[in-house]
């Protein structure tokens, strides 16, 4: 092959045994893969392994800035810029800004949660090395892959692919970049 | 439908327990679901029902267009009573989005799994109540051209909002959740999405979904995130429902008019909007199960838990009627009182009465099985407490208006023919924007639906003999 390779896939039928390919994958010392799987599936994230995703802390920071800024917009509107008596009531009535406060928290925590998973993800990200794989259609339908990197380490692609195959893959494929 | 070999469901279990029919393995779920969309033969109510509501879409734009034409005198409202139909439709419509998000952000908090084959749909239909409910009080602003003078920006005039004003906080409470419902609904496609860019043979098919889907392919990295994406979403859009409702309530509990200003006005109107939702939830999801074959994804325990929700729900919102009604008398304040009176023995009385048949008296049906479990009668009941819904926001809206504190303030009110073009216009962009959803979007969750799927389920030990290989040097 000309191209140089992006890995070495291997397609499971089942759940099980794409998340024990893992693990032994991921004993033999492989550390840059990746599996890909129709849908969330248990013990993935420790067999892979993946740690914690920050998305928690940028959830927060995003609710944090919607929460001060929304609260000194009003105050600054109604009490700095154009201070504005409503029946005698204090120019800070804050009670009356909770609600346009808690929403642009939530508003503000809602859109970073959202772009800041997509941002974590790379997406969008119309192409990738996988895409190569006819049957990598599969992957959102039936089927369970697990691609190991050419950048791992470990790698070395027939030995690699030898190594797949002897995990109970159905299938082992090398992809191009 | 082909499928219906028995043997997933453990020991003959009747099927009002199963929240998916036997037999199905990711492969099946997928087409089944993803067919409707992508190869089964668009079916003649399709056209048919989508036909009737784009014409009830067109009077809806004819209404909008003669009211943009002559102004808001084309409609019912006059002096004392300024808000009519318009507030009242905005009201029943946001009320009916709130079961959407509670399906699809509070019980998922509370790991109901039976939800997962009807918030999909539920959500849709959230977003399409809220759309139609954003027409109404941006009509009756009369200029709604200028609509964006409610919100914050640098004028000419150095003027603001103001922000101490429950109107004001409508437009946040609205606006954000439109924009959060949309977002959770976005977040929840995109795997789906996936799936029918992968799925498709039509080319202008496959690059729409694909651009939708951004590339989406399953990786593990992705779905840790997503998942986590999803689950703080949830979170965040649970305090969020409940404070819509209650911002919308705070429009008529902070004025001082009789029968509005009252402490129960809150829970009273979010127990009204999840009940009115879930009313709406059977009215939809009964027909679209019955004409697309889905009785095994919507089962009949999700009918029935359906219902048990509508009676409970519905029992708060009988809770608040009578607390209305003792709140009057006990408080020795004439004007409650005799707005109270009026409620039940004036002009009005009739649309009271029936507003109790409807929301109080019919479903105590639901406190039996046989209702429960009978789709027919569900969805009857379901039609009834959505007529009960509106009569409620009607009595709230114009018996208070047409008798304030002075009697040479009172007036009366009904609706004229552009009111209820407008209305029923409204009901025709539900539904034609329901029909678009069915026919061009997955109705249901399809990688959700495969995690309830028992092979989705891993073994916590490692099984040499599934695993296929024989294992040598199995750590952990």
């Amino acid at each position: 092959m000309i191209l140089p390779l992006y890995g070495v896939a291997a397609e499971f039928e089942d759940a099980t045994k794409l998340v024990r390919a893992t693990e032994r994958a991921r004993d033999a010392g492989f550390t840059r893969m990746d599996a890909y799987a129709p849908f969330p599936v248990e013990g993935l994230s420790e067999a892979l392994p993946i740690g914690p995703t920050i998305l928690p802390w940028i959830i927060l920071v995003g609710g944090l800035i919607g929460m001060v800024g929304g609260f000194g917009m009003q105050y600054w509107c109604l009490a700095i810029d154009y201070p504005f008596n409503v029946g005698g009531r204090p120019l800070l009535s804050w009670p009356m800004f909770i609600p346009v406060t808690f929403e642009l928290t939530i508003l503000c925590a809602s859109l970073a949660a959202v772009l800041g998973m997509l941002a974590l993800n790379g997406l969008p990200m119309p192409y990738h090395p996988l895409f190569h794989l006819p049957r990598f259609a599969l992957a959102s339908r039936d089927r369970f892959f697990l691609c190991i990197m050419a950048n791992d380490p470990k790698f070395n692609a027939p030995e690699t692919a030898q190594f797949l195959a002897s995990l109970g893959a159905r299938e082992v494929t090398e992809v191009p970049q | 439908m082909a499928i219906d070999t028995a043997n997933a469901s453990p020991a003959g279990h009747p099927d009002d327990r199963a929240i998916i029919g036997p037999g199905y393995t990711f492969g099946s779920v997928t087409e089944k679901i993803s067919a409707i969309v992508l190869t089964r033969r668009v079916p003649r109510f399709w056209w048919v029902g989508f036909g009737i509501a784009f014409l009830l879409v067109m009077m809806l734009n004819y209404a909008l267009a003669y009211l943009l034409l002559k102004g808001v005198g084309i409609w019912g409202i006059n002096v004392p009573v300024g808000w009519g139909f318009a507030i009242v439709n905005f009201v029943w419509w946001i009320g009916i989005g709130h079961a959407g998000t509670l399906i699809s952000a509070i019980l998922l908090l509370l790991r109901q799994k039976w939800r997962t084959s009807i918030n999909r749909f539920a959500e849709a239909m959230t977003l399409f109540a809220v759309a139609c409910a954003g027409i109404f009080p941006l009509m009756h602003m009369g200029r709604p051209w200028f609509f964006y003078w409610l919100t914050p920006y640098p004028n000419t005039m150095g003027l603001w909002p103001q922000f101490r004003s429950p109107l004001v906080w409508d437009v946040f409470a609205v606006s954000t959740y439109a924009t959060v419902s949309l977002l959770f609904w976005f977040v929840g496609l995109i795997p789906d999405l996936a799936t029918l860019r992968d799925r498709t043979n039509n080319r202008v098919a496959r690059v729409v979904y694909g651009i939708l889907a951004m590339g989406w392919r399953g990786s593990a990295r992705h779905w840790h995130r997503y998942e986590t994406a999803y689950l703080i979403l949830a979170g965040l859009a649970t305090p969020l429902v409940v404070s819509v409702h209650t911002v919308v309530s705070f429009d008529f509990a902070v004025a001082i008019v009789p029968g509005w200003h009252s402490t129960i006005f809150p829970p009273y109107f979010v127990a009204g909007a999840i009940y009115s939702g879930f009313a709406m939830v059977l009215t939809l999801s009964i027909p679209i199960r019955y004409l697309y074959g889905l009785e095994d994804f919507i089962t009949s325990r999700h009918l029935q838990n359906m219902g048990k929700i509508m009676l409970a729900t519905g029992l708060m919102v009988a809770y608040g009627y009578g607390m209305e009604a003792f709140e009057a008398f006990y408080s020795g304040n004439p004007f409650i009182e005799y707005l109270q009176l009026n409620r039940m023995m004036g002009a009005f009385a009739p649309f009271y009465w029936a507003l109790i048949f409807c929301n109080i008296i019919t479903p105590q049906a639901l406190w039996f099985r046989a209702v429960r479990t009978r789709p027919i009668l569900l969805w009857c009941v379901a039609m009834v407490v959505n007529v009960g819904m509106w009569l409620e926001r009607f009595v709230i809206v114009v018996v208070s208006l047409s008798r304030d504190y002075v009697p040479s303030s009172w007036g009366e009110y009904r609706g004229t023919v552009w009111d209820w073009a407008t209305y029923i216009g409204t009901i025709g962009l539900f539904l034609c924007l329901v029909f678009l959803f069915v026919r061009f979007l997955p109705l249901i969750s399809i990688f959700e639906m495969r995690t309830l799927l028992p092979e989705a389920h891993v073994p916590e030990a490692p099984l040499p003999a599934a695993a296929g290989t024989p294992v040598p040097q199995e750590v952990k």
